[in-house]
């Protein structure tokens, strides 16, 4: 069914257009008034469009818009078009970004209230949400990669918005770059899924799957390339290792940015992209095991660097990573023919309410804190920021799996799924046999691990921010104020929907009979696009999960009391004084980046270098180029000592030069004129010279073979005749002269006289 | 005769300028943007009614008639959108020179004037006399370009520009008049045609030693890895008129001729070369990018990435199937845009700091938003950015070569290991990663940091005549990224005709030279 999708990505990117060109001269409010209202009018576009695919179509059904009929891309034998579509998965995807885009927005207006380039900052936003809808919108691979480029340009403008440091351009142009090198993953992905299918569309690609399951390479099938591929930009994009590094960077930038971009919504780019490609999954399960274990190691290194950070946006950036490693490991948790794929975009849509809600508040506390970041500094806040931390302790709570929280319903979901999970293996040996039966386990164990640690280091930040005594300066004691009401209200919206958005995944075993159809409803809405995992979970199962990790989180927040507000964090201070290497290691995120920098960056500039001063300079240039001129240029000086303004010189090299020319062109006249054939009849024999125009001045003579001469003078019109006394096999030499220079020349021919 | 007209204006327009003094040098300048829009507006005319099957608007009058020499033009899908390119830029060139060329206007004019009527004749010239002697004229004005409005090292460049572009062109004339006495010898007629000359099917090594004369021509003029060094050097003392013409256009000569000449002439020769070809473009395309990555000086910097760009078009180029040598095609014509805004870009600077150093900016975005912004667009379509210019060539270019394992079976070329072209396609898309860091880099320097440099501190921004040279730029660095279309409707017909032609040909001929009958299209 065809609607107009087109509006939902373009209007707020005609807002950002408008205020680029027009939003200096119309001020602040217009600006606000226009950006905010695009996304707004996206929302109730999406929410539109969610309503008739709910109500007027059979479940798996889409809606579509082709903006641009096909042949929008024609060479050879591509074909594309270039449309949207609107699916179940998108729905939800849609959703979450309009209306967490939308609270945002409304964020921004008031914390960027006093930028002088509050214009440009909301273009960006509204550029931002343009791409990114057309990113999950896309109907095909090109059309997603439109928007996965365009978020990530987005992403380098905003954490580059206050460009006059050099650190925040640096971080803007680092994401980028780290992000282009997934973005290589993805356009392989791309070139690989159009060789073996020869389609680009989501919805053409299931029903030609069969190329990429049954060719071969290097002794697996390319649908296993393809997948890893993809994961490669998917790693990019989400901030999963090994290509994580940009996002710690990226909070340089706005945080309300930090909240959209770089923890609601961009960066579960990679998330839906997987999710949306199953199908190549589905004919491979072994990449998504690779999926599941990058997700696995991700999220707990990642919370483990939160335990030592002490910049408030770096503990949650590290955070976001962390739970990014979730939604990971739920795509990749496959058990008898389908993966965890709900259960992944379920955990990406409470994150995004919880997760974006702490980084507002977080951005509510540096508003109060005139931006101090180092959370050291802080303490005690609760009381001067009351809705600022009632919100932020819910998110606290949501993010570390607290029933009955957002968090505690996703994160049991993953876990769930991370246990039951097998990949099917053909032909594998032993030892990946036994571990695709049992690596979900493992998988689980260390899922469990990460949560208890997210709960703690959540709580750290917690404790350390709004209990306990104040840290900081007195001038920063006496500003200390909540937020305007605009920045609190958004908190308390997505206190809500951190709140409510669980209950989308209750599990339908825990339900009593009557209120079975409000189980799992999420998973019954996306069913029909992705699939569910199909693992049986009893009721009594589920709660024993739930009893464990909720155990672990209990564990985890009373660790961070123990560690950190009890006796005013003397347990903290002593365990960093007594391991003070292990935490220099943590604090500095285990020097991955120094590791980067040794390994791939300055090698890169080396070699550049070396490239240009030493091959391109010497090598090509000067030894290559040069060398050629140099030798005509040799040439050209050793001659030009003969044109030295001499008279006498010159009157020598005239008549050497005019012997010379004498004697070629004579050589040439005598050596022409030798040329000759012969004429026979019986025993005369007549030497004809061929070249007539040659033989004046030139004088011949005759040896006919049998020891006799003749000469003559000139040319012979009819040559020179002879008559032999005998029949035999003669050699007749000609040679002549040139009469004007004694040069010779000869030829022989040989005659049989009969 | 919209042909003629069309490259005879300029022509027609430079002589005006003879007979005005040398004091009026507003009416120069005018007559010369005058003659520029003229000439683009009549190249439009080309436009409705286009037939992509073939030649179209041929023109074909004996010029030599005792020597086979004719004056035969045409344009099809290929040249097309190369002419309007040319066109196009032209008037925007000549607005660029209003505040930086000041000394010798007249002269100036005049040189710009005939280099557009040569770079429009060698486009559309389909009789090889008739090319070279286009070719040729291109080469003159540019000289003088260089060598007299340029830089310090201006006479440097200048000589070195021309030297290495003889030298091709030299081996050039030998293989064209090579062509024309094996025609004269299997037909009896003398004729420098070039449907005619392309029937002729050469013999395997006489075909080789043709396609390299033709190649090396051409890979000079590309530049190639490893002939590339006068590049940077004639880009950095040209003054910005010329740089832009440069890269945006006369660059583009060089794949050209390989598309149009080197490789449908000779296939078997190419067969041969292709993987080679292929591996220069390869080296070209990373090497270019680290190179590129090293130079603290913005000319260089953005040299060193046209070697990197046109080495994309090369590797499309090699691998011979539709989309590949489409998106070669497609990323000439955006790779004008884009560098040749490029070029403005850093023009604009030049004209207000007299320095292209990287160290003497920063901050710049503080002070000029205009500029900033586009700069950035443009930046952003060089990185290929998806919508914006630079993406759809890089695209297709990239899936052609990873696909081309097939059709370079089918054209008898050599796969050393299986999927051999998907290596080559791996390697050059890591291109797509280093453009990001060179030119991102690039771009940090000049416009994001502090203001430090109190030289900086009171740039004005763009003025409207500068916002104005930028707009179309702008407009068609979007327009190429989000509607191919409008530019592939030409080109693909013009391509899959070339291939097939190609293939014809290659099947036809044998180890002895012989006349072969290809397709009859456009004759």
């Amino acid at each position: 069914m065809t609607a107009n999708l087109h509006l939902i990505p373009l209007l707020p990117l005609l807002g950002a257009a408008f205020s680029l060109l027009f939003g200096k001269r119309l001020g602040k409010n217009v600006v606000t008034l226009v950006t905010c209202g695009a996304v707004a009018a996206a929302a109730l576009v999406t929410l539109q469009m969610t309503f008739i695919l709910h109500h007027d179509l059979p479940p798996g059904g889409a809606l579509v818009d082709t903006f641009f009929e096909a042949p929008w891309m024609k060479a050879g034998d591509l074909n594309l078009s270039a449309g949207l579509w609107f699916d179940a998965l998108t729905a939800v995807m849609c959703c979450v970004v309009t209306v967490i885009g939308f609270l945002i927005h409304v964020y921004a207006s008031a914390y960027m209230e006093h930028d002088e380039n509050y214009t440009r900052f909301f273009a960006y936003l509204n550029l931002f949400m343009g791409a990114m809808l057309i990113l999950v919108l896309g109907d095909s691979m090109p059309v997603t990669f439109v928007g996965w480029e365009g978020v990530g340009l987005c992403s380098y403008l905003l954490i580059g918005f206050w460009f006059d440091k050099d650190a925040n351009a640096t971080a803007g142009r680092k994401a980028f770059v780290v992000n282009r090198i997934g973005d290589f993953g993805f356009l392989l992905a791309m070139f690989l899924i159009f060789y073996h299918t020869g389609t680009l569309k989501y919805s053409e690609l299931a029903s030609h799957i069969d190329g990429l399951h049954n060719i071969l390479w290097l002794g697996l099938p390319v649908a296993c390339f393809a997948g890893l591929l993809v994961l490669v930009g998917a790693t990019g994009k989400s901030a999963q290792i090994p290509l994580y590094v940009w996002l710690p960077d990226a909070m340089a930038g706005p945080t309300p940015v930090s909240a959209l971009i770089h923890a609601a919504t961009m960066v579960t780019a990679g998330v839906y992209v997987t999710s949306r490609l199953h199908v190549v999954y589905e004919a491979y399960p072994q990449a998504l095991a690779w999926i599941a274990g990058i997700g696995a190691l991700t999220a707990l290194f990642a919370a483990t660097i939160g335990f030592a950070q002490r910049d408030l946006k770096k503990v949650l950036a590290y955070s976001t990573i962390s739970q990014l490693g979730f939604m990971f490991v739920a795509v990749g948790s496959y058990v008898n023919g389908s993966s965890n794929y709900a259960s992944g975009v379920f955990h990406l849509m409470t994150h995004a309410f919880f997760k974006a809600g702490l980084f507002l508040g977080a951005g509510s506390v540096m508003h109060a804190m005139e931006n101090e970041g180092d959370i050291m500094k802080m303490g005690g806040l609760r009381k001067h920021l009351p809705h600022t931390h009632a919100t932020f302790l819910i998110y606290c709570l949501a993010i570390a799996g607290i029933f009955p929280l957002a968090g505690f319903w996703s994160k049991d979901a993953i876990l769930g799924g991370a246990f039951a999970a097998q990949w099917d293996v053909q032909n594998a040996g032993p030892v990946a046999a036994w571990f695709a039966m049992h690596a979900g386990k493992i998988i689980y164990g260390v899922m469990l691990t990460a949560a208890g640690c997210t709960a703690f280091y959540m709580f750290r930040l917690y404790y350390l921010v709004f209990h306990g005594k104040f840290r900081g300066t007195h001038e920063q004691e006496h500003h200390l104020h909540e937020s305007p009401a605009r920045m609190t209200v958004v908190l308390w919206c997505l206190a809500i929907g951190t709140i409510l958005s669980g209950f989308l995944g209750v599990p339908e075993s825990i339900l009593p009979e009557s209120l079975h159809h409000f189980g799992d409803l999420l998973g019954e809405w996306l069913k029909p696009v992705v699939g569910v995992q199909l693992h049986e979970e009893s009721a009594g199962q589920f709660l024993g999960f739930a009893f464990v990790a909720t155990a672990v989180s209990v564990a985890g927040i009373g660790s961070a009391y123990i560690f950190f507000l009890k006796d005013d964090g003397v347990r903290a201070k002593n365990f960093v004084a007594t391991f003070p290497r292990l935490y220099r290691v943590v604090f500095n995120k285990y020097y991955v980046d120094e590791f980067y920098n040794a390994v791939v960056v300055r090698p890169l500039r080396g070699l550049s270098r070396i490239l240009w001063k030493f091959f391109d300079e010497i090598i090509i240039d000067k030894l290559f180029v040069g060398g050629t001129a140099a030798i005509v240029n040799g040439f050209g000086k050793s001659v030009k000592y003969l044109q030295n303004g001499d008279a006498q010189r010159y009157v020598v090299g005239v008549l050497v030069g005019m012997a010379l020319i004498l004697r070629v062109s004579t050589h040439y006249s005598a050596a022409h004129a030798a040329q000759f054939h012969v004429d026979q009849d019986g025993h005369a024999v007549t030497a004809v010279p061929q070249n007539d125009a040659y033989t004046t001045n030139v004088r011949f003579k005759v040896e006919w073979g049998d020891g006799q001469e003749s000469d003559a003078d000139s040319a012979h019109p009819r040559g020179l005749k002879h008559q032999y006394a005998s029949s035999g096999t003669y050699k007749i030499r000609l040679e002549t002269t040139d009469s004007r220079w004694q040069t010779t020349a000869s030829r022989s021919e040989t005659v049989v006289v009969r | 005769m919209i042909l003629t007209i069309l490259t005879f204006l300029p022509i027609a327009g430079a002589l005006c300028l003879l007979f005005i003094p040398r004091e009026e040098e507003g009416l120069h300048r005018g007559i010369a943007l005058g003659t520029a829009l003229a000439t683009f507006f009549w190249s439009l005319r080309l436009l409705p009614d286009f037939d992509t099957g073939g030649f179209n608007h041929v023109v074909d009058s004996e010029w030599v008639p005792k020597l086979g020499i004719h004056y035969h033009m045409g344009v099809d899908g290929i040249s097309l959108w190369l002419v309007m390119l040319t066109t196009f830029l032209m008037p925007i060139v000549l607005l660029s020179t209003y505040s930086s060329i000041t000394k010798k206007v007249r002269e100036f004019m005049v040189a710009v004037l005939v280099l557009e009527a040569g770079m429009i004749g060698t486009f559309l010239a389909l009789d090889m006399f008739l090319f070279y002697v286009f070719w040729e004229i291109m080469l003159i004005p540019m000289y003088f370009i260089i060598g007299i409005w340029g830089g310090d090292r201006r006479l440097y460049a200048a000589i070195k520009f021309v030297l290495y572009t003889m030298v091709g062109s030299l081996l050039m004339i030998v293989a064209i008049l090579y062509l024309y006495v094996k025609h004269h010898e299997l037909t009896q007629v003398w004729s420098f045609d070039y449907f005619a000359l392309s029937k002729v099917a050469l013999g395997r090594h006489e075909e080789l030693y043709c396609f390299l004369a033709f190649a090396l021509a051409f890979c000079i003029k590309v530049p190639l890895f490893p002939f590339h060094t006068w590049l940077p050097d004639a880009h950095v003392e040209a003054p910005t008129a010329g740089s832009v013409l440069l890269a945006a256009v006369m660059l583009k000569f060089g794949t050209y001729g390989l598309l149009r000449y080197a490789i449908p002439l000779f296939p078997h020769a190419f067969v041969v070369c292709a993987p080679y070809l292929a591996t220069l473009s390869v080296i070209g395309i990373i090497y270019g990018s680290l190179v590129a990555f090293a130079q603290t000086d913005i000319k260089k910097m953005i040299a060193y990435s046209s070697v990197a760009h046109l080495a994309f078009v090369v590797l499309g180029l090699a691998m011979w199937n539709a989309k590949s040598v489409d998106g070669a095609v497609y990323q000439m014509l955006a790779h004008g845009i884009s560098t040749g805004g490029l070029f403005l870009c850093i023009g604009a600077l030049y004209e207000r700091r007299h320095t292209r150093k990287l160290d003497e900016y920063g901050g710049i975005a503080t002070i000029m938003p205009r500029f900033f912004a586009i700069f950035l667009i443009i930046t952003l379509a060089s990185v290929g950015l998806p919508a914006l210019s630079g993406f759809v060539g890089e695209f297709l270019i990239l899936l052609g070569s990873f696909t081309a394992s097939k059709s370079w079976a089918a054209a008898g070329l050599p796969l050393m290991v299986p999927h051999h072209t998907t290596l080559y396609a791996f390697l050059a898309t890591t291109g797509v990663i280093l453009s990001a860091v060179y030119m991102l880099y690039l771009f940090q320097r000049v416009m994001f940091g502090p203001l430090s440099n109190a030289r900086n501190r009171d740039l004005k921004d763009l003025s409207a005549r500068e916002v104005v040279i930028f707009i179309p730029m702008v407009v068609m660095a979007f327009w190429l990224g989000i509607y191919p279309s409008t530019f592939l409707t030409g080109i693909d017909p013009a391509v899959q005709r070339t291939i097939a032609e190609f293939k014809a040909k290659q099947e036809a001929s044998g180890d002895v030279a012989k006349i072969v009958h290809v397709t009859e299209t456009g004759r």
